[in-house]
């Protein structure tokens, strides 16, 4: 219940993103605002200032003003506020997360079931390719792929994705979580293939299609319900990773990976740039996780997961 | 040049923007005006050298990039060079691997130089006269960014430009061997020649280098120290080059440290902080701007701040969709705020906006601002509805644009800010991060569509001509090459023939020559706009604590071999 709540609270701060920025802040927070200024305590200050110690070199950002109306954690090297960006980047990182997991449970549920099913040949090939995906790290095939295709984007016969699109590190990661997820629901449909009743439904002349819908698919979805909330938070991580090292979701668009890579530049000046969106992260991959357990132990308690990804 | 390629030459600067900040805590080497006293107690040790990446290729004749010359200086040497000393006097000509200077006669079209005897590259093989025409050759033959430019005046030019593999330049460059003398004979007279032999183009390599880039493999050079090895992916090795002797100090000092080493592959970040911690010596790539105000208050003895005649600027291609159309280069020009792109290098004291090609202080510059708000010679800032406005009239509103940068912090925060602007005037703008190893190649290349980019460009010697002519006349542009310093793509030849007018004034006019190219660049900015400059920078130098006598050359920047460590 608590994760589910702290989900609940992230999620909703996130969506109201757009009211935070536009009608409490005041800021677009994807355009530079270098010439900016803005009020603290009652006095008009530039949102980056130059240096007045030592020899004047240098501009910084303004800190935390601890002020929820403007730039409460300060602004970027670009003069954005960074919590608009914040929440801007939690709404990208969680639609990111979710939407990939949601594409890699369902076509790792129809590939997993459908090779621990019918087995042999099909069961062979589908094997073998989430074998062969399985040997690449997940990270170097996830940014392999987005250095290719964030050049030319994806064009696969009618279908074509640009470069700077969200759908690409959706569709990247979708595909190298597969194997993670076909694999478990395959060894489970394996085990359930031998059971009494579903050889009861083969040899009552029951159609392949009845026995996967009326018999497998009830008894694997309390699996698929507890890897969904896991494989969130691995998405989301791995978004932010691919967005942190500039492949990922591409500037001015806001992901905690992005506005993490920002805050690279500002460690000595203005950590929070990059502390603010690692501690979402950090909340919100915990959170998943605990919803992911406490999905699992409402379903079976006693299933035993898929080690470690 | 460009940044990591980019020479810078400083002429007749006047430091038009801030006070030049020199602070060292260590006792420099003495010199007189003309030549560096050595020392040879302060011999001695390895100095580390921090770059984010590479500069590319390490042939002298090929590689136009600051983060070679700099180590190029010290490696080679041509027939003469810019005196290796501080100050004023660091833009001096002197004889190099000639005994004098030239005679000239035939007009100034006839240049006779003496070679030096006794000299040896670092393989041992003595120079000779066959070296120094076959190094000439070799510019046409590996297609020199300037073949077409600067060495065009040799004759027999045009047949190499046309064939260069089979470049002779017969009746250009005449050797006797019994007399040990070169003759250069020039299609007209041209007072930057000598400029143009004094930089690392120049260079005399062996006979036997290659005929096409060299890459990775060190050419032989007659210098003070020699590349021994060299991996763009972690890195470059300057050792004591053996067969080397003082010949002059004034064209080629000794060196103090045994080994200098050019480390790749940490982020600039990382970089400072090693040279904070005295784990590296000195920082190539530009200061991140978090990283200033650290150090110019708890290391402002390590830190050398000297002007600049250099700008950095963006070229769009004039000959590709949306910038092949006027109002759109101008729409961007209105709305870029220069002021902006300063704090982003880090603020007043570090660079100044600027309007025009030529840099402020800069022979044939003219004050003049033709795209902002509302109208003045000194930039006031930017004017974004008129830019919006240009856009829509344009017709190009909604176009997509990939702007080009390198991807250390301070290009990717300017690249940032650009890109936000582009948005905001109605393109749909995306950032294309390049590692700085090969950014300035593939910007030049047309093959690879690139619309507008962010880059740097330092004088290579005091003359508009290094400014206007190379980077923005028809023989600067060399459709599908990696060279094709005309990244803006403009050829028009009626601007051509004005240059030209220009450079032949100035062999008997040089103030009027300089005015013709104040015209000149006032011309291709109000009516071709084909870059947006951005400002003019200062050049910062972070050294260790460990190391003294920082020496700083308007031509060479700091002089890497000068170091020594305490």
């Amino acid at each position: 219940m608590a994760g589910l709540a702290v989900l609940l609270f992230v999620v909703t701060i996130c969506l109201l993103a757009p009211v935070y920025a536009g009608h409490i802040a005041h800021v677009n927070p994807f355009a530079s605002n270098l010439q900016g200024t803005t009020t603290v305590n009652g006095k008009v200050v530039s949102v980056l200032q130059a240096n007045t110690q030592g020899l004047g070199f240098g501009v910084t950002p303004i800190g935390p003003t601890w002020n929820i109306s403007h730039y409460f954690l300060g602004a970027d090297n670009q003069g954005r506020d960074v919590f608009a960006r914040l929440l801007y980047g939690g709404r990208t990182s969680l639609f990111i997360g979710t939407v990939s997991a949601l594409i890699c449970v369902l076509v790792a549920s129809v590939l997993g079931v459908v090779a621990g099913y019918f087995g042999g040949v099909i069961d062979w090939i589908l094997s073998r390719i989430f074998d062969i995906l399985w040997a690449f790290p997940i990270y170097l095939l996830a940014i392999s792929l987005s250095v290719v295709l964030l050049t030319s984007g994806l064009n696969v016969g009618p279908v074509h994705v640009g470069p700077g699109s969200m759908a690409l590190p959706i569709i990247i990661i979708a595909a190298v979580f597969v194997p993670y997820v076909a694999r478990p629901l395959r060894g489970i449909v394996l085990s359930l293939r031998e059971r009494e009743f579903i050889q009861a439904a083969i040899g009552s002349g029951a159609s392949d299609v009845r026995i996967l819908l009326k018999e497998i698919l009830p008894n694997v979805a309390p699996s698929i319900i507890v890897f969904f909330p896991l494989m969130v938070a691995f998405d989301m991580l791995t978004e932010s990773a691919l967005s942190f090292l500039s492949i990922g979701v591409q500037p001015p668009a806001a992901s905690w990976g992005t506005i993490i890579n920002d805050g690279l530049g500002l460690l000595y000046t203005r950590p929070w740039v990059a502390l603010a969106p690692g501690i979402m992260i950090v909340i919100t991959a915990g959170s998943l996780n605990i919803l992911g357990d406490g999905a699992r132990d409402a379903f079976d308690p006693k299933a035993k997961l898929r080690g470690s990804i | 040049m460009a940044w990591r390629g980019a020479k810078v030459l400083l002429a007749t600067l006047t430091a038009a923007s801030g006070a030049l900040v020199a602070a060292s805590a260590s006792t420099a080497a003495s010199s007189s005006d003309t030549a560096f006293t050595y020392q040879p107690a302060h011999a001695g040790g390895t100095i580390k050298l921090l770059a984010s990446t590479a500069g590319g290729t390490l042939d002298p004749q090929v590689n136009y990039t600051l983060q070679y010359w700099q180590l190029y200086q010290a490696t080679y040497d041509g027939l003469v060079t810019f005196r290796k000393v501080s100050g004023a006097h660091s833009f001096d000509i002197v004889p190099d691997l000639a005994t004098a200077m030239p005679k000239l006669t035939n007009g100034g079209k006839t240049y006779t130089f003496t070679l030096r005897k006794g000299i040896k590259f670092s393989n041992g093989a003595a120079v000779t006269v066959n070296d120094v025409k076959a190094s000439l050759q070799r510019l046409f033959k590996v297609s020199n960014p300037n073949a077409g430019t600067w060495y065009s005046a040799i004759v027999g030019s045009s047949a190499c430009l046309k064939t260069p593999a089979t470049c002779t330049l017969a009746g250009g460059v005449v050797v006797n061997a019994a007399t040990n003398s070169v003759v250069i004979n020039l299609s007209a007279p041209d007072p930057e020649f000598l400029d143009q032999l004094a930089v690392p183009f120049g260079a005399v390599l062996p006979a036997s280098a290659p005929a096409k880039d060299s890459g990775t493999t060190p050419i032989p050079g007659t210098g003070a120290y020699m590349f021994s090895k060299y991996d763009p992916n972690s890195q470059l090795t300057m050792k004591r080059n053996p067969y080397f002797k003082v010949w002059s100090a004034a064209a080629q000092p000794q060196g103090y440290p045994t080994e200098i080493d050019m480390v790749f592959g940490g982020t600039v970040e990382s970089e400072v902080t090693a040279v904070e911690n005295g784990q590296g010596n000195w920082v190539f790539d530009p200061i991140p701007s978090d990283r200033l105000s650290e150090l110019s208050t708890k290391y402002a003895t390590q830190l050398h701040v000297n002007p600049l005649t250099a700008i950095w600027y963006l070229p769009m291609n004039t000959n590709l969709a949306p910038f092949n159309n006027l109002l759109a280069r101008e729409a961007v020009n209105y709305a870029i705020d220069k002021s902006a792109a300063v704090k982003l290098f880090g603020g007043t004291q570090l660079a100044q906006p600027v309007c025009t090609i030529l840099p402020p202080g800069f022979p044939g510059h003219v004050d003049f601002c033709a795209f902002q708000k509302g109208m003045g010679t000194s930039y006031a800032g930017p004017d974004l509805a008129k830019a919006k406005a240009l856009v829509k009239k344009s017709g190009t509103a909604g176009m997509s644009v990939g702007l080009v940068v390198t991807n250390d912090s301070v290009n990717m925060a300017v690249g940032q800010y650009v890109q936000s602007v582009l948005n905001s005037i109605g393109y749909k703008a995306t950032l294309k991060p390049l590692s700085a190893n090969i950014q300035f190649n593939y910007i030049q290349n047309t093959k690879n569509k690139v619309q507008i980019s962010l880059t740097q460009w330092y004088q290579d010697y005091p003359a508009a001509s290094d400014f206007i002519k190379v980077l923005l006349s028809c023989s600067g542009f060399h459709p599908g090459s990696d060279n094709s310093i005309n990244i803006a793509g403009y050829c028009n030849k009626s601007i051509d023939a004005k240059m030209q007018s220009a450079e032949t004034m100035s062999l008997t006019n040089p103030a009027a020559a300089n005015t013709l190219w104040g015209q000149i660049d006032k011309q291709l900015m109000t009516t071709v706009a084909p870059w947006v400059p951005l400002f003019t920078p200062k050049q910062i130098d972070f050294v260790s604590s460990k190391v003294g006598n920082y020496q700083f050359s308007r031509q060479f920047y700091m002089y890497v071999d000068q170091l020594w460590l305490k």
